[in-house]
């Protein structure tokens, strides 16, 4: 039991997905401009990746490795089709406006990458923990990402108002800054910053350090 | 004629430039661009397979998946477009495998210098990205082929432009959260505001 809360909670902090591993974050920006969309995302993506980590370990023992990349593709896009499929038919609105980003789900690096680095060498229970936490880490940051944009952009969240607009009478100015798609980026390296100073382990080494006495030889210089 | 095709390119190349404005391809984006030599390889492998494979999936949506596609075949009511996604990627990842052979048999020196890279493509989201974007535009085969060859050459500029300032960015003094991983976000926040500057051009 305690395998598998370790499988399920470390990918949401200690090791998660975006902001230590890089992978999947071409979604994380484009769609994270307001919340509901967000939220239907983290939905689409935790639901393929769990099941997807799944069927693939139910397969790992029979298919030839040479061509496993393409098994796992053809499996990764029928369940991406289904889900697709789905939003299409229930929420309308909503795959208009993610437009081309549920299809990359195929591509996003989360699925395929824990296909081949969990789900390859795993039972099939743990392998749809394993896919569950990481589709978890992964609606951690969108949410954040989704909430900051959402609230400062437009003082709403989820579309209900928070803070009453000037416009309408309020005295919220909104910040439009927060609606370009390019804020996510600075939003989730602000997030990177804050999560290594609080788990300092995460920190790259710097290939360069600034020597300690540089300051002193350049005045010596100038002198 | 010549002239729509020009402005669809530089659409594609500046406008709509599929890693800065439409944010595809980021995870070999960031991860590929701390030396200009290997992000230009990769580039290069991009533009290439990029220009394959979206006049390719052109062609089969064209012929085969549209609604009406199938009337060659006396079925002109059948619409296969929900099998779109499957047979696109497909389509990508048998390219990218057939190209990985024939380079290997006839161009060793090609294949050595793009040899990692090559495999790391199909997942790259910017390639089946493109080709979805071609349906959503629904482009005319021509208009296909230019828009490929610009999306990948928009993709292979920004991504030796961010190789080239995390070159000069190693020597400075970052702090110690923000190394690495962190400052290259807020470094490609910062560049595509500047590609966001193309935005209001019209052609």
């Amino acid at each position: 039991m305690a395998k598998t809360s370790e499988v399920l909670l470390s990918p949401i902090f200690k090791d998660n997905p975006i902001a230590l591993q890089v992978l999947g974050i071409c979604s994380a920006l484009a769609v994270t401009s307001k919340l509901y969309p967000t939220l239907i995302m983290c939905v689409a993506l935790t639901a393929t990746i769990t099941l997807s980590n799944f069927f693939i370990s139910l397969i790992r023992n029979i298919v030839p490795s040479n061509i496993r990349i393409i098994v796992q593709m053809t499996i990764i896009s029928s369940l991406v089709i289904i889900v697709d499929q789905l939003l299409k038919a229930y929420d309308y609105e909503t795959s208009k406006t993610l437009s081309v980003f549920v299809g990359l789900i195929i591509t996003n690096c989360i699925v395929m990458g824990r296909a081949e680095a969990y789900a390859m060498q795993n039972g099939p229970y743990m392998s749809m923990v394993d896919g569950f936490g990481n589709g978890l880490g992964y609606s951690v940051i969108l949410i954040i990402v989704g909430s900051i944009r959402e609230l400062i952009g437009s003082g709403q969240l989820l579309g209900v108002q928070i803070f009453p607009l000037v416009s309408e009478g309020g005295w919220y100015v909104s910040n439009n800054f927060f609606l370009l798609p390019p804020s996510s980026f600075l939003i989730i390296g602000l997030f990177i910053w804050f999560l290594r100073s609080w788990k300092t382990e995460q920190v790259e080494p710097a290939e360069f350090k600034m020597s300690k006495n540089a300051p002193k030889e350049v005045k010596a210089e100038h002198a | 004629m010549l002239e729509s095709y020009l402005s669809i390119f530089i659409n594609a190349v500046f406008i709509e430039n599929i890693a800065l404005s439409v944010f595809l391809g980021m995870c070999t984006f960031i991860a590929i661009s701390k030396k200009i030599d290997a992000a230009i390889g990769l580039g290069i492998a991009v533009i290439v397979i990029i220009g394959i494979t979206v006049p390719l999936n052109n062609l089969i949506y064209t012929y085969v998946l549209k609604e009406g596609a199938l009337a060659w075949l006396g079925y002109p009511e059948v619409s296969l477009e929900f099998v779109g996604l499957i047979s696109y990627i497909g389509v990508i990842a048998a390219t990218v495998q057939i190209l990985e052979m024939f380079l290997d048999r006839y161009v060793p020196v090609l294949y050595n210098a793009l040899g990692i890279f090559l495999p790391l493509i199909t997942v790259n989201c910017a390639i089946l990205g493109a080709s979805l974007f071609m349906v959503e535009k629904s482009l005319a085969f021509g208009e296909s082929v230019v828009y490929g060859l610009g999306a990948g050459v928009g993709w292979a500029l920004a991504i030796a432009m961010l190789a080239g300032i995390r070159e000069k960015l190693k020597y400075s003094d970052i702090p110690d959260g923000l190394q690495g991983l962190g400052i290259t976000f807020i470094t490609v926040g910062l560049m595509c505001f500047g590609f966001m500057s193309f935005g209001g051009i019209s052609i």
